[in-house]
């Protein structure tokens, strides 16, 4: 891979492939990345999937409807509550299904608390990233404890919770819990957010580390298929929650957070910003939550009609699109995932090339990956 | 040398030696407890009172560990480099002086001398990331070498101040000079440049850069193992050692402490302050760019190191007796 006189990288005169991971300290799972460098200086990089592949799409058409839920939690295993509401509306949608509005509620509530749970995955990575020795990392994951036990007391499960059924959902919320999380998220989390935003955007260092590196336009990035606050970041103002409510969306009052200037600092802050603004939802939700049932009985044996339905979502990470298809029968006949990762990742070689290594990690943690979706 | 000359220095190397073992195994054990509790947890507790033997145990694990060679790896330099990295380290340690009259070499030329061989010890980490045959340490041990040229220049500039103020390099003067006021008062800016030349100088964050974990996974050392890694670690230390030593004795006045009189307990105090200051450092910053790193030695810290030296000498001609 030895090329002389490369064209416009300053004082180059050969390349270095260089493979960072599958095991590599910041690559967030097992992506292996492909560079070629010159110095310092990325000249391409190609991102190489397939590490955690485990056959999701495939093993959902050996499963019925309502067993496959407990594959999409193993998705974007940060965002559990995300996949799991996509798949269910998704269902809902192809069998005709009414979710009783509590449940709506409930729903909108534990995704929202797992948007903050999945930033906060993300700030603790990016930070580790531009090199603090892990920090800001544990002071991220104090919150998503707390959050978690919240999970835990809800669905008796913190990472996998298998929570949401095919017209509502497992198990209620009781109201000693909700004012517990409504006492965490207005007196304690703002503080915590304080914090945040102190060691990542108030660090003169990481300020100069973030500063205009890997500045997108929203047209490029549309182009690329990048969605979620990457795109945001840039100016655009889509949000799915808003533009395409479902759920509680439509009857809570939230800011889309979106930002002028496109480089890493801008993808910092509206992610920022966004868990501020998931925290004030969820007390809203909390003020506005309906009684009523928390489920719509449905068949055992579900046999949606024949035909396919796909359903658009706001995942923390983007726009998670999922496709059902049925052939009548208990087991979908297709299960297909848009998941959002997977583009951002995918422009990775237009982001990269011209930037130094250490831009890579900056970069790389704007867009925020999890490869249990990618490769699923 | 006479034969007392010769037990002298036979059983000051030994002490050194001891010396960089306890060096390595409390700093790092407070260095653990210092960022644990900056981090809201308590660091290594098992172990022993508040995890004191948890570095014993590491270091007879280190000590059991398979000595891995990678397939490619230059034999000679691979096995020397990490020997050619403790070396200097005890050279340099061996100039330091602890109160007047203690110390294995208190020479005239004892700054210049421990500069010399605080030198050598990147030059190790770059010879330990070539021999690796590894893409990984190569940019580490490369980065190492940057760094030391580039930070080395305004940390000797900065020192010059006080070389020139103290009219001599010999520690036990230069610590003299200072009874009634420290030269962090009189050159505060030198004292800043001194501190982050240093910090550069020891790899610390945030100029960790040539074992910038999340970038290069552990730098010049990816490839090193068992007690090869366990002398990097020893030299690292041992430099944390020296440098805490030099901005102790040559800004905050080695032992001496104002009114409370002069004692060694002074000057091992404001080492480990120096210490915690890096270690405080370490738990808070980010890691700099290379590009920044580089750009602020060259276009900050040098012209500042050499406004300072001209600052120092002129008030030293127009106040004679106070500078």
């Amino acid at each position: 891979m030895v090329n002389f006189a490369r064209d416009g990288v300053q004082g180059a005169t050969e390349t270095m492939l260089l493979n960072i991971g599958p095991q590599h300290p910041s690559t967030h799972g097992v992506l292996h990345i492909m560079t070629e460098v010159a110095g310092e200086t990325i000249v391409n990089a190609k991102p190489v999937i397939g590490y955690l592949h485990r056959g999701i799409e495939k093993l959902a058409e050996h499963r019925t409807w309502q067993q496959d839920i407990v594959l999409t939690d193993r998705l974007d295993y940060v965002a559990q509550f995300s996949n799991e509401w996509a798949y269910c509306r998704a269902v809902e949608k192809l069998a005709g299904v009414i979710v009783p509005e509590r449940a709506e509620y409930l729903r909108t509530l534990m995704a929202e608390l797992n948007r903050i749970t999945s930033h906060l995955i993300w700030y603790a990575g990016v930070t580790m990233d531009i090199g603090t020795l892990g920090t800001p990392f544990i002071y991220a994951w104090v919150a998503r404890e707390k959050i978690f036990d919240f999970f835990e007391n809800v669905t008796g499960a913190r990472m996998m919770p298998n929570w949401m059924r095919i017209g509502g959902v497992r198990t209620d919320i009781d109201a000693a819990l909700l004012s517990d999380m409504r006492a965490f998220l207005e007196t304690d989390f703002p503080k915590e957010c304080d914090v945040y935003e102190a060691l990542l955007t108030g660090n003169e260092i990481v300020v100069s580390r973030m500063k205009g590196v890997g500045v997108f336009s929203v047209e490029q990035l549309v182009e690329w298929g990048v969605t979620g606050p990457a795109l945001r970041a840039s100016g655009s103002t889509i949000d799915l929650r808003r533009d395409a409510p479902y759920g509680a969306y439509a009857k809570l009052d939230f800011e889309v957070c979106t930002d002028e200037v496109g480089d890493s600092l801008a993808r910092a802050r509206v992610r920022l910003r966004e868990i501020r603004e998931s925290a004030k939802m969820c007390i809203q939700i909390i003020d506005l939550l309906p009684e009523g049932d928390i489920q719509t009985k449905t068949p055992r044996a579900l046999k949606p009609p024949e035909g396919d339905v796909c359903v658009r979502t706001e995942s923390p990470r983007g726009e998670l699109g999922i496709l059902v298809a049925s052939d009548g029968t208990t087991k979908p006949l297709r299960f297909r995932v848009r998941s959002p990762i997977f583009y951002n990742l995918s422009a990775m070689p237009h982001m990269l090339p011209g930037h130094l290594l250490a831009d890579m990690l900056v970069i790389f943690g704007g867009i925020d990956t999890s490869m249990g979706e990618i490769d699923r | 040398m006479s034969g007392d000359m010769w037990l002298r220095t036979i059983l000051w190397l030994v002490g050194l030696l001891l010396l960089i073992a306890v060096v390595t195994v409390m700093g790092v054990w407070w260095e653990r407890k210092f960022i644990g509790h900056l981090q809201r947890r308590r660091g290594p507790l098992h172990n022993g009172f508040h995890g004191l033997l948890q570095l014993p145990a590491d270091m007879v694990k280190m000590i059991s560990k398979e000595d891995i060679v990678p397939s490619g790896a230059d034999p000679w330099l691979f096995q020397l480099g990490p020997i050619l990295a403790v070396m200097p380290a005890i050279a340099a340690m061996s100039a330091l002086v602890f109160w007047p009259g203690f110390g294995l070499l208190d020479i005239n030329h004892g700054l210049f001398y421990i500069f010399a061989f605080q030198t050598l010890i990147p030059l190790a980490f770059a010879v330990i990331g070539w021999s690796c045959a590894s893409k990984f340490t190569l940019m580490g041990g490369l980065r190492a070498a940057a760094q030391l040229i580039s930070y080395e220049i305004p940390m000797l500039l900065a020192a010059l101040g006080v070389v020139m103020a103290a009219g001599s390099m010999r520690f036990s003067t230069i610590i003299a000079a200072q009874s009634d006021v420290w030269y962090i008062v009189k050159q505060p800016v030198g004292f800043v440049v001194f501190l982050i030349a240093i910090l550069a100088e020891m790899n610390r964050t945030p100029f960790d850069l040539p074992d910038a974990e999340s970038e290069l996974v552990a730098g010049f050392q990816t490839e090193l193992s068992g007690m090869k890694f366990g002398f990097v670690q020893l030299a690292e230390y041992a430099a944390l050692f020296v440098g805490s030593y030099l901005v102790a004795a040559l800004f905050l006045g080695g032992w001496t402490m104002g009114f409370l009189g002069a004692s060694p307990v002074w000057l091992l105090l404001k080492m480990v302050l120096v210490m915690s200051l890096t270690m405080w450092f370490r738990g808070t910053f980010p890691r700099l760019r290379i590009d920044s790193m580089m750009a602020m030695s060259w276009k900050w810290l040098i012209p500042i190191a050499l406004v300072n030296i001209m600052a120092v000498t002129a008030l030293a001609l127009w106040l004679p007796g106070i500078y």
